[in-house]
């Protein structure tokens, strides 16, 4: 029972460039909370979008207890919430069908989440940062969903918004045994979030 | 000494379509003021959504066909008329915008940075402009989608830090960067108000904003709740149940979250938008509200702490 990177390799193929993450390894169990440290440009979200599946590796494999992430099929059990919750959603379609895009939404979520019943009818742009990135946390987590990658998921968000969301997120990470990766540069909320930190460089 | 920058009561409304043909108007900002001196940083700190960033639009008189502006705005003693801030946006006012989607996507770095021009000068400006911010000469012939968070952030800064602005205003500018560089960003922002400039830094993360700010003004859905020296917060002298219920959300001050989320516009009666959620509520709270100097700054509340 794990989320496993072996010796990951990845680059975004610009001439005569070395390779963004270059034989990362990674272990993640359920339960845990694993934070990603690093500065800006090492491939912190790189990393999260290869466990996501949503890049694949030029070299190396991600395992989901013990079987590569490609052979799973319907919903992916890693789900990845993004920095910019803006560019996360479909423009175009009201938040309501949003939600309803990755199948119907568990009970009680979107009242513990503190999502407006009026903001199912709105569009993303009428919809501050804070509110959208709500319904990206909702959208995640199906019941199938075993490990959530957090990329910067509260940097856009004010104080009292992101201790709502990261208590939401810790409480829902142990009721179903969810293993977390959070990337974040605040180093404080890491040290309250995160059970153990591997820095990239 | 004069100010650089001056908002008194300003107010920002949207006209909206409902049902049908109707009309309906949409107040966001609510009688804001907010007065910016010459080498001063003046952080305004708020919830997503409350706001922030339509002040600076605002001020820079790029703000959308179907709003509507009333207050006044000073400029440098002279008002801020939407056409002077056309003529002065750019030169004397810069932005640093929140999102990396203000970046042109079909543009290298370079030719952004020096909105094109061409000429020997313009390209040593603006490869030391990028140095300045830690980013190598190789960047200038990247296109947007090739920048990390972080070095996309650091070339919108540089963008504006290429001209000589009298006020600057910064829409988040540390979001996505580390630690260091955020410090380091701020460390900019610092300079340019020693160097005489004024600084206008719209941020959420209070504990960044207090280490450059002089004076901070807290934001709630539209409104000024509470304009504190940046020294108060450290003091524990804080007015407003806002600010204070943001000061212990930090993760090292407790990590408190309170209930609720913020009424969005149009759903702000005419007394305090905190008070549903305000642990200190009373009826009175529901009917307009003073905003009034209290022990030393200035706060929209009835009951508020700390003082007399």
């Amino acid at each position: 029972m794990s989320l496993e990177a072996k010796q990951l390799t990845f680059g975004y193929r610009r001439k005569g460039k070395a390779p963004v993450l270059d034989h990362i390894d990674l272990k993640l169990e359920p339960g845990e909370r694993l934070g990603l440290a690093g500065p800006s440009g090492r491939g912190k979200t790189t990393l999260c979008k290869l466990l996501a599946g949503y890049e694949r590796p030029d070299r190396g494999e991600v395992l989901v207890d013990g079987k590569p992430l490609k052979e799973y099929r319907g919903i992916c059990p890693v789900q990845m919430i993004w920095q910019h919750p803006e560019t996360a959603v479909d423009p175009l379609m009201k938040l309501g069908d949003t939600l309803k895009e990755g199948g119907p939404v568990e009970e009680g979520l979107l009242e513990a989440l503190h999502i407006q019943p009026a903001w199912l009818e709105r569009y993303p742009t009428e919809l501050s940062g804070g509110e959208l990135q709500r319904f990206c946390i909702a959208r995640a987590l199906r019941p199938g969903v075993r490990y959530l990658l957090c990329d910067e998921v509260s940097a856009m968000l004010d104080l009292v918004t992101q201790a709502q969301i990261w208590t939401f997120l810790l409480d829902q990470a142990e009721k179903r045994n969810l293993g977390l990766v959070i990337v974040s540069h605040n180093s404080a909320l890491m040290e309250k979030l995160c059970t153990r930190v591997q820095t990239l460089t | 000494m004069e100010p650089i920058l001056e908002v008194k009561d300003l107010s920002i409304s949207f006209t909206q379509y409902g049902r049908g043909t109707k009309q309906v108007l949409l107040p966001v900002i609510r009688d804001l003021s907010l007065t910016i001196a010459p080498g001063q940083v003046v952080a305004v700190v708020g919830s997503s959504g409350s706001g922030k960033s339509l002040l600076a639009h605002g001020i820079l008189g790029i703000l959308p066909y179907n709003s509507h502006m009333a207050g006044e705005i000073t400029f440098l003693g002279q008002p801020l008329t939407p056409k002077r801030a056309e003529k002065v946006r750019g030169k004397e006012i810069v932005l640093v915008p929140q999102g990396v989607t203000y970046l042109d996507p079909l543009m290298k770095v370079g030719p952004q940075i020096r909105k094109g021009r061409w000429d020997q000068s313009a390209r040593q400006a603006s490869r030391a402009v990028l140095e300045r911010y830690g980013l190598g000469a190789d960047t200038e012939e990247r296109y947007p989608f090739e920048l990390s968070g972080g070095m996309a952030r650091r070339v919108l800064i540089a963008t504006a830090a290429a001209e000589t602005p009298k006020l600057v205003i910064a829409d988040e500018p540390t979001p996505g960067l580390d630690a260091r560089s955020a410090k380091r960003v701020l460390g900019h922002f610092r300079e340019m108000a020693d160097s005489g400039a004024g600084v206008l830094l719209i941020t959420h993360d209070l504990e960044l904003a207090l280490t450059i700010a002089d004076r901070v003004a807290v934001f709630y859905a539209g409104e000024t709740v509470e304009e504190a020296n940046a020294a108060d917060f450290t003091a524990g002298k804080l007015r407003h149940p806002y600010t204070r219920a943001l000061w212990n959300a930090l993760p090292q001050n407790g990590f408190v979250p309170i209930p609720g989320a913020q009424p969005g516009p149009g759903e702000v009666g005419e007394g305090c938008p905190f008070a549903p959620r305000c642990p200190k509520q009373q009826p009175e709270c529901l009917g307009p509200v003073p905003y009034r100097e209290w022990d030393g700054g200035l706060v929209h509340c009835l009951d508020p702490e700390g003082g007399e």
